[in-house]
């Protein structure tokens, strides 16, 4: 397997195709997220369980001047999310090619290049080539929602997104410099595996300001209660199968910087200011719950699930326990699997209800459609975390995890869980049933629609039978990833005793 | 026949050294004399092609004396590495205003000949500034860029703001040039030396903390910050760059920084490197300050020229810091972002001039509005520059600031690296602008154009003659600049080698 194949094979592909017919451009994007997604599967199936560390390593000098090195790398960690932005990509190029966009040709360019930088970014195993990925991966996102967007605002609202996603990522490109530059070793390098070692001798000061910087630019990205500002009109604005990826896979890649980047390389400072991020991450799950609950917008419904969903992910990796760890990488790959066929479906309630995505003007949908309520109503069950669902053993071993750790906070996460019920089955219920809302006018989900969606449900229904298939893969590469900030939490417990 | 030269004995003078110099001035006065002749086609194909093969030969020449250490006319000028790669940015440059000016009002009204002979006495000017190793020449150097400037500035006489423009820089930069000459002299006096590495000699000494020493530096920031545009100093360059004729302000914006950046290295990293605990810490100020005043100036611009002036403004400060760190990482980091801030501003100012003449709109920011829509291959260009000098990553523009700000790290001054990823993100806003009018909103409506801007008729030259044709040279410019910047964006290392070649040339640097 190489990845490098992986990486570039979606914009390759939307390269290639900007010498189709503009009409005919979305067949080159089917084909390339296809294939990437396909290739994703095999890489699934040849990754070895019993071996430590990296597989299928891509190690290339790219700028000897700086130490920068082209290194790519799979282990448990990045692993199902690797798999999850190509199922994501592929079912929004589908979906996408369903309907008609202006200027398609650069629509899909845009899209296929957003995909290698996702791709990129989970990739890495060279802090300033993630940097890049991480940095890169926004662009296309920028153009996406700017160009084909929702509302009339949509230049300001994804202007407003871009520059705060950005002033995070730049103070992480500062704090990378200044690890390869001052981390002790020999010679300037930017490789994860040499800097988990190295960056430990850094003095305390300077990890803790460098842990700080990474955390702002992943807080931002997630997004976490306060720096949430962009969110709201970055949602309204983007194209709903473009923010089903965005939502559903950008967000888990700060998750995944956390664990791939901050905890290994900085944990002292990790344990430091452990207690400040829970605080962020239960403030987000609450202020999420509030607002999902409040909002009447059925995109911000989604958004500030996500807000709340994203607290949880990061109070079970600040839980700095294997088991919250484990529970928020697994929670990661679920909420993507449930947030994006979401989305479609918000898609399809406004066509519905009038072109409207108020909840106001909807209800009532479920009689003439069936088979959409079932579908969505799988969807709400994974994100309300039912018992049985995947998402319900990811929170679980959330909070298992915070309980071992810090028990208040424990507590009132578990509000969290009964507030997700609260607004997920608002969502349906005042959608699909209650009394049928003034322009609606409701249909069956369409085959080519339900091609796209019925999928992805599928892929949370056998997530949900088996989720040890995650489980068993990412454990070794979790353990690794914060173990050693979760030595450093022991002596403290063991002292306070 | 022997005994005149024997009674005058100059200094031995090695002409393959001097060729580049050379090259330059023998162009000027070339093209000035071919100036001249009757047809019009000599004046206005045959003498932008001169110019050119004058840019091409000091480049090539350059080539050929890569890699030469050597003193020339009793070390008042030394041509090294980094003179080498400095001339090649300027050149480089000087290639594209040529280009640009090709159909261009300001050469028409100023006469062929007078336009393209001054922009080489100017790039003559920069290479001498660029060698000089002595305070005199320095000088010398500085005056025969800048006066050229001065005039070229002014070309489009028809126009009030290019006069303005042309007078103001005049009375500015003079006030520059009487600012550095003084504190020239001031340095002279405390070391009593005006040759670069004599003033270093006698700075091993204990004269430090020599207040006519100290004043003499401050003086000298203030006169090259003029120059360089630094804040608080720059308060002439989004007027300047505004009136200039824009063929002239993209040279300016490119070959000048070159320059100036080129003398600050050589002065501060050579000649006064002992005393670098006095000054860097007055020039991260400056740096700081530049940064900070240049990325919010920019803020509010609906000028296209002027948002480039004060981003050049912002850029400034931020090579600044290459040269406050006093170390080799922070001189290569300075030399490669002033090579990749050639082909960022170079590519947008091509689609300025291109949209300048195409839609009557002047500079003003709608004029590349929808551009993306109509025009792809013009907005991906301007895009690219745009992207590049925000230090997005995939252009040359990232890797320029990550050299920079791994410069400052490594030289103790990582406050300042937060500086530049913090004035980064603040110059997001007006990049993401140009950005989001070309390929998010619509064009104006046709008949919007500003009747101000449209020029009067006038001998040689009508409006129609400039109208929307294609403007192949200034198109290949635009594309080529950006290919450039993405091309060196992720293949960067012959920048490298060219930045690293450069920084080796001052021995006593680590």
């Amino acid at each position: 397997m190489n990845l490098s194949v992986l990486l570039w094979l979606p914009f390759a592909a939307v390269l290639a195709g900007l010498i189709l017919p503009a009409a005919e451009a979305r067949f080159a994007a089917l084909v390339g997220s296809l294939a990437t997604m396909a290739y994703a599967v095999v890489l699934l199936f040849k990754f070895d369980d019993g071996a430590r560390g990296l597989q299928f390593v891509v190690d290339k000098t790219w700028i000897r001047e700086l130490g920068v090195h082209y290194k790519l790398g799979v282990d448990g960690l990045n692993l199902f999310l690797i798999v999850l932005a190509t199922v994501l990509f592929f079912a929004c190029v589908a979906w996408s090619a369903l309907r008609e966009w202006d200027r398609p040709r650069l629509f899909y360019l845009w899209l296929g290049l957003a995909e290698s930088g996702v791709l990129g970014a989970l990739m890495a195993q060279d802090l300033a080539l993630f940097v890049v990925f991480f940095d890169l991966m926004l662009v296309p996102f920028l153009f996406l929602g700017g160009s084909w967007g929702d509302t009339p605002n949509r230049v300001a609202s994804m202007v407003k997104l871009f520059i705060y996603t950005l002033v995070g990522s730049l103070l992480m490109l500062s704090a990378a410099v200044a690890t390869g530059v001052l981390a002790p070793g020999d010679g300037i390098t930017f490789d994860l595996a040499q800097l988990a070692s190295n960056a430990r001798r850094l003095p305390v000061g300077s990890q803790e300001w460098i842990f700080l910087f990474f955390a702002a630019a992943f807080l931002v990205k997630m997004p976490l209660f306060p720096l949430h500002g962009w969110m709201p009109d970055g949602y309204r604005a983007m194209p709903l199968p473009v923010l089903a990826v965005f939502s559903g896979i950008l967000s888990k890649v700060a998750a995944y910087g956390f664990l791939r980047v901050a905890l290994p390389l900085f944990p002292d400072a990790a344990v430091h200011y452990q207690e400040l991020l829970l605080l962020i991450a239960l403030a987000s799950i609450l202020y999420g719950s509030a607002m999902a609950f409040t909002t009447s917008n059925t995109r911000l419904i989604l958004g500030y699930s996500s807000v709340a969903q994203l607290g949880f992910i990061t109070l079970g990796i600040f839980s700095l326990q294997d088991t919250g760890a484990q529970g928020a990488l697994l929670q990661a790959v679920n909420h993507g699997l449930v947030v994006a066929p979401a989305f479609f479906i918000v898609a399809l309630l406004a066509a519905r209800a009038g072109g409207s995505e108020d909840l106001r003007d909807m209800g009532g949908m479920a009689f003439r459609a069936p088979v959409l309520a079932a579908l969505f109503l799988i969807v709400t069950f994974a994100n309300l975390a039912m018992p049985g669902s995947s998402n319900f053993v990811g929170e679980f071993f959330i909070l298992l995890g915070v309980f071992n750790s810090k028990i208040v906070i424990a507590i009132v996460a578990f509000t969290g869980v009964a507030l997700a019920s609260v607004y997920s089955l608002r969502l349906f219920i005042r959608a699909m049933h209650n009394r049928v809302g003034p322009h609606v006018e409701s249909r069956e989900i369409s085959l080519t629609d339900a091609l796209v969606v019925a999928p992805l449900v599928a892929l949370i229904v056998a997530f949900a039978l088996y989720p040890q298939l995650a489980l068993s893969k990412d454990e070794d590469a979790v353990k690794a990833s914060i173990s050693e900030a979760k030595a450093l939490t022991q002596p403290a417990r063991e002292a306070s005793r | 026949m022997t005994l005149p030269l024997a009674a005058a004995k100059g200094p031995h003078i090695d002409w393959a050294g001097l060729s580049p110099l050379l090259a330059l001035l023998g162009a000027a006065v070339l093209v000035l004399l071919v100036g001249l002749l009757r047809p019009r086609v000599v004046r206005e194909v045959f003498v932008p092609l001169l110019a050119i093969a004058g840019f091409g030969a000091t480049i090539g020449l350059g080539i050929w004396q890569y890699h030469e250490q050597k003193d020339l006319i009793s070390g008042a000028l030394r041509l090294d590495d980094m003179t080498t790669v400095l001339s090649f940015v300027f050149c480089t440059g000087g290639i594209a205003a040529v280009l640009l000016s090709w159909r261009a009002v300001a050469p028409r009204e100023a006469a062929h000949g007078e336009y393209f002979s001054l922009l080489l006495t100017s790039a003559a000017g920069m290479w001498v500034l660029v060698a000089a190793q002595n305070l005199v020449t320095v000088f010398l150097g500085l005056e025969l860029l800048s006066i050229p400037l001065y005039v070229l500035c002014a070309t489009e006489m028809r126009r009030a703001t290019s006069l303005e423009s042309g007078l103001k820089y005049l009375i500015i930069g003079s006030v520059g040039s009487a600012t550095l000459l003084y504190g020239l002299a001031f340095i002279y006096g405390a070391t009593g030396s005006t040759d670069f590495s004599g003033i270093a000699r006698a700075l091993k000494g204990d004269v430090a903390t020599d207040s006519l020493l100290l004043t003499g530096i401050a003086l000298t920031v203030a006169g090259l910050a003029f120059k360089a545009s630094v804040a608080p100093f720059h308060q002439w360059t989004p007027d300047v760059y505004e009136g200039a004729p824009t063929p002239v302000t993209a040279f300016m914006a490119v070959a000048t920084k070159a320059a100036a950046f080129g003398v600050f290295l050589r002065l501060f990293d050579v000649a006064l490197i002992d005393t670098s605990a006095d000054w860097a810490p007055a020039l991260a100020t400056l740096a700081t300050i530049t940064i900070v005043v240049g990325n919010v100036g920019a803020l509010g611009q609906s000028s296209l020229k002027r948002l480039m002036a004060w981003s050049s403004v912002a850029q400034a400060g931020y090579m600044l810091a290459g040269v406050v760190v006093a170390t080799r990482l922070g001189v290569q980091a300075t030399v490669f972002y002033l090579g990749v801030y050639l082909m960022m501003n170079l590519a947008a100012f091509a689609v300025i001039v291109i949209r300048e003449r195409e839609t009557g709109l002047g500079d003003d920011i709608s004029s590349v509005q929808g551009l993306g829509a109509q025009r792809p291959l013009l907005a991906l260009p301007m895009t690219l520059a745009m992207l590049g000098l925000a230090g997005i990553p995939a252009t040359a523009g990232f890797i320029g600031k990550f050299y920079l700000i791994d410069a400052a790290v490594a030289g103790d001054y990582t406050w300042l690296g937060v500086v530049i990823v913090i004035g980064s993100m603040v110059s997001l806003a007006y990049y993401l602008k140009v950005i989001a009018a070309m390929w998010m909103q619509d064009a104006p409506a046709a008949g919007t154009a500003l009747a101000t801007t449209g020029q009067p008729a006038m001998a040689g030259g009508s409006a129609e003659a400039d109208s929307p044709r294609v403007q192949i040279e200034t198109w290949f410019v635009a594309l080529f600049f950006g290919a450039a910047t993405l091309f060196f964006g992720i293949v960067p290392s012959p920048l490298f080698d060219l930045a690293v070649d450069a920084g080796r040339s001052f021995a006593g640097l680590f």
